[in-house]
């Protein structure tokens, strides 16, 4: 099987992803910006960097780009797609998921590595998941995620919450200024889903934690969750 | 055909959190201001239209400012006509369009 991983001008984590592809077990893709070609994957990744430089806001000039009208087409028929970091607010700002990923709390560029949980694992990137927390890497200036109370009641009725930063307790770390929550994410959300559940984005890197050499493979339950959901819906078309 | 000239000031929405308004508001005990509060920090982005008249290039800076210059999500904008007049209608007389003409 093949999954997808789309580099963009500035796309910094694109071998880290083809890379945990690789340790998945599935055939790495590059996919160009230029083109809305998706060579026929199974699945895509939009990962992290400063695509476009991120000029204006974070991933609103890569929502334009040749390849997003590829990939909006692909999570319309179900394909899925896991936007991670600069990937989440690119398909933040093209609405494919729901809420957008304001300047830190703290004002400062954060890179460290934090604690999130999956908030269900019944979902298509959780279900290879342990369910304890995970400790992966963030990297990023806008990572608070914002969306408004009537919007957030909505994610969390429909389940669409998948990941949240947590404390050592395992507690969400549901207070904006909680030095868990990296970014003052609202609701200490780090990852949402869109409605249908096939497209999902989070702050944190799973990719550079997906074997030991690299630190730890706390990120490839997530990884894996994600293509064997790809693997599902390529056999089921 | 003309040339219009707009700025576009996008600014956070009341009520979100604005981490550099409030950066700039926690910087004025050191220059001894104790008279300015409700600080937000925006953008600005100044652009030429070509178009027939002000209302047509206004209808295109409005699309541009709601799809790529702003996040209506979190963000609000308004419109400035900066330069170009119109033989048709009057830029003044056009709802919420502020005219500075230089």
């Amino acid at each position: 099987m093949r999954i997808g991983v789309v580099t963009f001008p500035g796309s910094n984590s694109d071998v880290d992803a083809l890379n945990a592809l690789s340790v998945a077990g599935v055939e790495p893709v590059s996919l160009w910006h230029e083109s809305p070609d998706l060579k026929g994957v199974s699945g895509v990744i939009l990962p992290g960097g400063f695509a476009y430089g991120d000029y204006l806001r974070a991933g609103v000039i890569a929502r334009f780009s040749p390849v997003m009208r590829g990939v909006s087409d692909f999570a319309a028929k179900g394909g899925h797609v896991l936007g991670i970091c600069n990937g989440f607010q690119v398909l933040a700002e093209s609405k494919l998921v729901p809420g957008a990923l304001l300047r830190n709390r703290s004002l400062r560029f954060a890179s460290k590595i934090v604690a999130i949980k999956p908030q269900r694992l019944d979902s298509p990137f959780t279900h290879k998941a342990t369910g304890a927390a995970m400790h992966i890497p963030i990297a990023h200036g806008e990572g608070c995620y914002y969306a408004d109370d009537a919007t957030l009641d909505d994610l969390e009725r429909n389940g669409q919450v998948l990941w949240r930063y947590v404390r050592a307790d395992g507690a969400p770390a549901l207070d904006p200024d909680d030095p868990a929550n990296p970014n003052g994410s609202l609701r200490a959300i780090a990852g949402v889903c869109n409605a249908a559940g096939n497209v999902a984005g989070l702050m944190p890197h799973p990719e550079r934690m997906s074997e030991a050499i690299l630190g730890s493979d706390d990120g490839m339950g997530l990884i894996r969750s994600f293509v064997e959901s790809a693997r599902a819906w390529e056999t089921g078309r | 055909m003309s040339e219009f000239r707009y700025a576009v000031n996008v600014l956070p929405k009341p009520g979100i959190l604005d981490p550099q308004g409030r950066a700039v508001e926690l910087s004025l005990p050191h220059l001894n201001v104790t008279t300015v509060s409700r600080v937000r920090v925006g953008r600005r982005v100044e652009l030429s239209v070509t178009a027939e008249a002000e209302p047509e290039a206004r209808l295109v800076v409005d699309a541009l400012a709601k799809e790529l210059l702003s996040n209506p999500l979190i963000e609000a904008y308004e419109i400035e006509l900066l330069e170009g007049t119109s033989s048709i209608v009057s830029a003044a007389a056009l709802p919420g369009v502020k005219v500075t003409r230089s």
